[in-house]
């Protein structure tokens, strides 16, 4: 059974006057300074930091958005991991029960739109949202850097730099997904928010600890070899992964470090291991394959965010119009 | 008479074990105010919703000026104005921004839009405080500004769910005067209502629903006819003798009932006011009072449930 006319047809007069709604509303206002705020804070201490220690780094300009040390212990990267789905979740947790609420759903609905271009103009609007807000922020941070460093940023830092703003919006939109899920599923915008909340606190806070445990329990043992090190590893990242922030942690790690090869090189590290690969060059990795090492955590999030929305779209389709 | 606007037939609509609309049918025809009457619950503003391809039919047909409101929602959308039960706008824009989202919704052109808006502002009296925002607005402002979306999109069928419920009785009759206008305009009107008296007034034909049931369809009249037996009640105030056999034999006079010294109470199933004139002024009398009562959807609609009653306890 063919539906008659196109389910864009309205999308983009959704998304303007969601974008607008967006752009002028106090929430979003105290969201952006919130996280322009802490940003700049991390950057300067970055900076602070860099300014020390003037090693020799071919990489100096991408460890503004690395660096942790000083007052705050957390870098401009790890900032936004935490602080972007507080932004998404802001933005979405009332966008569909909020017309409910209204009582401005049913009709809106009566117009000749398909409840598609609803969905998909909201979703759309708060992104973009998103986008802008990082966007400028991340003009924000190349601008202190070149002033406060006097150094010029390479062509790659750049790239660097870009594709982590791509990829930190794509991690924007998992959580904006999701808290649109929220949003369709629970009527009371107060209950959605509460859940979106509690999952990223559950996710950040304590899935961490919880998925080495889960990890250590299903593959424990001493280890005999390497294999079963990395063996473990394993097992370990994928419980780690099925938070998003870990999925945008690791490549982060990789993307705006050249030197980082693999994305356990981190965990092995940390147990004072190093991974040397045969035949391998040491050094630094081009642009393209960084991105080739976590290039399936950078599709896991694309399709996370599928994922949810499709979720959220199947459910808001099925849903009752009357209040 | 052309086609009818809206065609429903054998319309039903379960929600899992309920049946919320059971077997309605009805049509309504062009330039017609058509009631759809009932306590809250009845199954009218599901009728509306699948009326609007805004939920969907369980079984039966309906079509909206031809379309199906299933397979063709935007064609039916395109022509059809719908102000739901207590509407709302976004508090936070002005009536002027609502109207505006709305109309590039219904796809105007930029240059027909301010035009359309402005006129449908004039004739629900909004024009004046268009560019405050609608938070500010009382009920029956958001309903006319409902209104005012409907005449800008320039609807063949207007459909109205409860448009009177929660006013003042000035807002009403503002709010019926507007919807008397979109008849003159030629709009067919679907209006769902609980109060029956408001109603009466502006509706030109009635379906009551009780229960999801279409029990009874038809003019005013038509049911005061057929379930009052007379519709109409004339009060004559009157001196003179023997007036009472007069009036008795006035045609149309179903039951004359003395109901004081010098009044007499006449059912009839018509209005027979001219007749019990001339039949008093003829006998000598002389007249000092005569009104109508014309049916009334509240004493048709007692009367039938208490029917109903009856016959469920005989």
């Amino acid at each position: 059974m063919q539906r008659e006319g196109s389910p864009w047809h309205g999308v983009g007069i959704v998304f303007l006057k969601e974008l607008s709604d967006h752009l002028t509303s106090m929430r979003m206002r105290v969201l952006e300074w919130l996280v322009v705020i802490t940003g700049i804070a991390a950057v300067y201490s970055a900076i602070q930091q860099i300014r020390e220690v003037t090693a020799e780094d071919p990489f100096l300009f991408l460890r503004l958005f690395t660096r942790a040390g000083g007052q705050l212990p957390l870098s401009f990267v790890s900032l936004l991991s935490f602080l972007v789905p507080l932004v998404a979740i802001g933005l979405g947790f009332d966008l569909v029960n909020s017309e409910h609420n209204q009582r401005t759903l049913s009709r809106i609905l009566a117009q000749p739109i398909y409840r598609d271009a609803l969905l998909f103009g909201k979703f759309l609007a708060g992104l973009a949202t998103i986008a802008i807000g990082l966007l400028a922020l991340w003009l924000f941070v190349i601008g202190l850097g070149l002033l406060l460093l006097g150094v010029p940023p390479s062509g790659e830092e750049l790239a660097r730099a870009l594709v982590i703003l791509a990829v930190t919006i794509v991690y924007a939109g998992v959580w904006l997904a999701l808290a649109i899920l929220f949003s369709i599923i629970f009527r009371s915008a107060a209950t959605a928010a509460l859940v979106s909340l509690g999952l990223w606190l559950f996710l950040t806070i304590l899935w961490p600890p919880l998925s080495q445990f889960l990890a250590a329990a299903v593959a424990a043992g001493p280890v005999t070899s390497a294999g079963e090190l990395l063996g473990q590893l394993d097992t370990l990242q994928a419980f780690a992964r099925l938070s998003p922030g870990e999925l945008y942690g690791e490549v982060v790690a990789v993307v705006l470090d050249p030197s980082v090869r693999s994305t356990q090189q981190t965990l092995l590290a940390s147990m004072g291991l190093a991974l040397v690969e045969r035949g391998s060059i040491p050094g630094a990795l081009p642009l393209l394959q960084s991105v080739l090492v976590v290039w399936a955590q950078i599709v896991s999030l694309v399709a996370a965010t599928i994922l949810l929305f499709v979720v959220g779209y199947v459910v808001f389709q099925r849903q009752e119009v009357r209040a | 008479m052309s086609e009818p606007l809206i065609e429903v037939r054998h319309l039903s609509k379960q929600y899992g074990e309920t049946t919320v609309v059971d077997d309605a049918s009805f049509t309504v025809n062009g330039g017609e105010i058509f009631g759809l009457l009932g306590p809250n619950g009845a199954g009218k503003t599901t009728t509306i919703l699948m009326l609007l391809g805004l939920t969907e039919i369980s079984s039966g047909q309906a079509r909206m000026l031809g379309h199906d409101p299933e397979r063709e929602p935007l064609a039916v959308k395109r022509r059809v104005g719908y102000l739901p039960d207590s509407v709302g706008f976004y508090d936070h824009l002005t009536g002027l921004d609502n109207l505006r989202y709305t109309a590039r919704l219904m796809g105007m052109s930029e240059s027909e839009r301010e035009a359309r808006i402005a006129t449908a502002l004039r004739r629900v009296d909004l024009y004046a405080v268009a560019d405050k925002r609608v938070g500010t607005f009382s009920r029956g402002m958001r309903q006319r500004l409902g209104l005012a979306e409907i005449l800008m999109k320039d609807a063949a069928i207007a459909i109205l769910d409860e448009p009177t419920s929660g006013l003042d009785p000035q807002a009403t009759l503002e709010l019926l005067d507007i919807i008397r206008g979109l008849k003159r305009d030629g709009v067919s009107v679907l209006l769902s209502s609980h109060l029956l008296d408001r109603v009466q007034s502006v509706c030109d034909r009635v379906a009551l629903f009780q229960k999801g049931r279409i029990v009874l369809i038809g003019t005013v009249g038509e049911l005061g006819r057929q379930i009052l037996g007379g519709g109409y009640a004339v009060e004559v105030e009157a001196q003179g003798p023997g007036l009472a056999e007069r009036l008795k034999q006035v045609p149309g006079v179903t039951m004359v009932e003395q109901t004081g010294a010098d009044r007499v109470r006449l059912l009839a199933d018509r209005d027979v006011r001219p007749e019990a004139a001339a039949a008093v002024v003829s006998a000598g009398g002389r007249l000092l009072r005569l009104s109508v009562e014309e049916p009334s959807l509240e004493m048709i609609y007692t009367r039938y449930f208490q029917d109903q009653g009856e016959r469920h306890a005989a």
